[in-house]
């Protein structure tokens, strides 16, 4: 379970006011559930879940995961707990390394690298099963460097390597945004599968509107740092790609109508 | 004879400098100005221990631990205190100038007096190549070239296994994407401080092996180190293409004998010495901007 309470990160602009990037978000993932975000540019749904990851700040707020409290852990402590994708495939993994030697460093998340083999026959072995079993063909590969897969295979390995120990937190960050149509839809099935299989508790942030309306149990729409909207269940269900649309037209004229409304102001007494 | 033995020798010791560049800039992307600093206090850690008398074997191991030391305080400076890579490198090859003739006590110490780790293989190793049929001479220097030639399989084979261990794979995907490593929990600053570690041992080992070799320590020696190590890393990925660790790295080790085989034969030519570390500089930066080069033309062909 990942409970937030609170939790706030500004970014200060040289010369101007500080940014409330996350303005005092309080949330509860209980334990299994698949939650997607989605928001405008510069929401802070990306900030949110850098934060959540560590590698943002907490300006205030507490965070709790599994029963720990996280707050003040750093970035690779959390990572004992929590897995990772992001966005661009080369950032999860190392492109010199072969595709076995990247899952052999997966394999040792959460615990401490010692000096055995790192690239066994076990090992080799696991992992032929676990790619065969989501992309045919991608266990031939296990001994070329990753970086000579496509962005497509990669992700799927990237995904594999997250959740190669059970992490009690996947973290998604727009995973499928740099790749084309045919390789992200892969990516998302594979993306489902795996955490439907492994009863994960995860959180995806993602630009398709498409995604968010089929994926998942729980939808968060984040706008200015904030829940604007908190859908589960038979809400979340009834959600559909047009109508999450309408809702951010409806933010956006918001927007405006505020933008204007602090110009009349500004002219007004300045 | 002697003089082309002599030069593979050279080059084998400085094939340490090489390794040390290669795990520092090829494994970490740290260009470590360290090494001309560490290189120097490898050389000056073991020529003040064996003038004091203390055995010629622990005399050559404190260099490599010196050498640690300096890559650590490197790396801390900027794993831990934020200090750019190339400024944290200066600042302590800087520090290690003083720290160095503090050391030596002078600028340069002979150890024509001392029994050197060379010394010994000579007189281990040299009678029986004698018997082979080797003349006195090239016998004992066969025998050194023998002794330092196996120090640099050893480091190679060491090299090899570590970065393929656990540990070593996780160092090694850490200088290559840090945010890959922090995601699967490794912490990445506490790993660069382990690598240019290492990288500075092997330097310092090389510093102690040259000044045995040449028989005297000065506090100079190390300038240029660096270039030369990187010279010797772009050399050997020359030589060899695109290759997987193993290959990288013995690629590095024939790429400094192959460097210093190349510098032979030019100072053999007429290239007066005194343009030998103008002359090292203008071939690493002809490594660095040759495929930047060819591959606007290629793109040039291309359109």
């Amino acid at each position: 379970m990942l409970e937030l309470a609170d939790a706030a990160v500004s970014f200060s602009s040289p010369g101007g006011p500080a940014v409330r990037a996350v303005d005092g978000v309080s949330l509860v993932v209980p334990a299994g559930s698949f939650v997607v975000v989605i928001g405008t540019n510069g929401s802070g749904k990306s900030t949110l879940l850098g934060a959540i990851a560590g590698t943002v700040p907490l300006d205030g707020g507490t965070m709790r995961l599994a029963g720990h409290d996280i707050t003040r852990w750093r970035e690779h402590e959390r990572a004992r707990l929590v897995g990772r994708v992001y966005q661009d495939p080369r950032a999860g993994t190392a492109g010199s390394l072969t595709v076995l030697e990247n899952i052999a460093v997966a394999a040792c998340r959460g615990r401490s690298a010692g000096l055995r083999w790192a690239t066994g026959r076990e090992l080799r072995e696991h992992a032929a099963r676990r790619l065969a079993a989501i992309v045919p063909g991608l266990e031939q590969r296990l001994d070329q460097p990753i970086g000579s897969l496509s962005g497509g295979q990669r992700q799927i390995v990237t995904l594999v390597m997250a959740t190669w120990q059970r992490p009690e937190l996947l973290l998604l960050d727009e995973h499928t945004a740099a790749l084309d149509p045919a390789a992200a839809d892969r990516v998302i099935q594979a993306t489902a599968r795996i955490i439907r299989e492994q009863g994960l508790t995860s959180l995806m942030v993602t630009h398709s509107l498409a995604q968010a309306a089929a994926l998942g149990d729980r939808l968060l729409l984040i706008h200015r740092g904030r829940i604007a909207l908190d859908a589960e269940g038979a809400a979340k269900r009834r959600l559909t790609a047009d109508d999450l649309a309408d809702r951010f037209d409806a933010l956006r004229r918001a927007d405006q109508l505020d933008d204007s409304a602090a110009r009349t102001l500004a002219e007004a007494y300045v | 004879m002697i003089t082309l033995l002599a030069t593979w020798t050279f080059g084998l010791a400085l094939a340490l400098v090489a390794l040390g560049v290669f795990v520092s800039y090829r494994l970490f992307s740290f260009p470590d100005i360290t090494t001309d600093g560490s290189f120097t206090l490898g050389a000056v850690v073991t020529a003040v221990a064996l003038t004091a008398g203390i055995d010629p074997v622990l005399a050559t191991l404190a260099a490599p631990l010196a050498g640690a030391a300096a890559g650590c305080a490197t790396a801390m400076l900027h794993a831990f205190l934020g200090v750019e890579r190339l400024l944290a490198g200066i600042l302590v090859t800087t520090a290690l100038a003083s720290v160095n003739l503090v050391i030596l006590g002078r600028s340069n110490v002979p150890l024509s007096s001392t029994t050197t780790l060379l010394d010994g293989a000579e007189a281990t190793l040299g009678p029986a190549l004698e018997r082979a049929g080797l003349s006195t001479a090239v016998a004992g220097e066969a025998a050194m070239l023998a002794f330092v030639a196996a120090l640099v399989a050893a480091a190679i084979v060491a090299l090899w296994v570590f970065f393929r261990t656990q540990l070593g794979t996780a160092m090694r995907a850490g200088g290559d994407t840090p945010t890959m490593a922090r995601a699967l929990g490794r912490d990445t600053g506490s790993m660069t401080v382990a690598g240019l570690a290492i990288a500075n041992a092997l330097t310092a080992s090389s510093g102690s092996m040259v000044a045995q070799y040449q028989g005297f320590a000065d506090v100079q020696m190390g300038i240029g180190m660096v270039v030369w190590g990187m010279a010797s890393v772009f050399l050997g990925a020359t030589l060899v293409g695109p290759v997987q660790l193993g290959g990288a790295i013995l690629a590095t080790a024939a790429g400094s004998v192959t460097f210093r085989l190349l510098v032979a034969a030019a100072l053999r030519a007429g290239l007066d010495p005194d343009w030998l570390k103008a002359a090292t500089a203008v071939v690493v930066l002809a490594a660095l901007v040759a495929p930047r080069f060819l591959s606007r033309r290629g793109h040039a062909r291309a359109g």
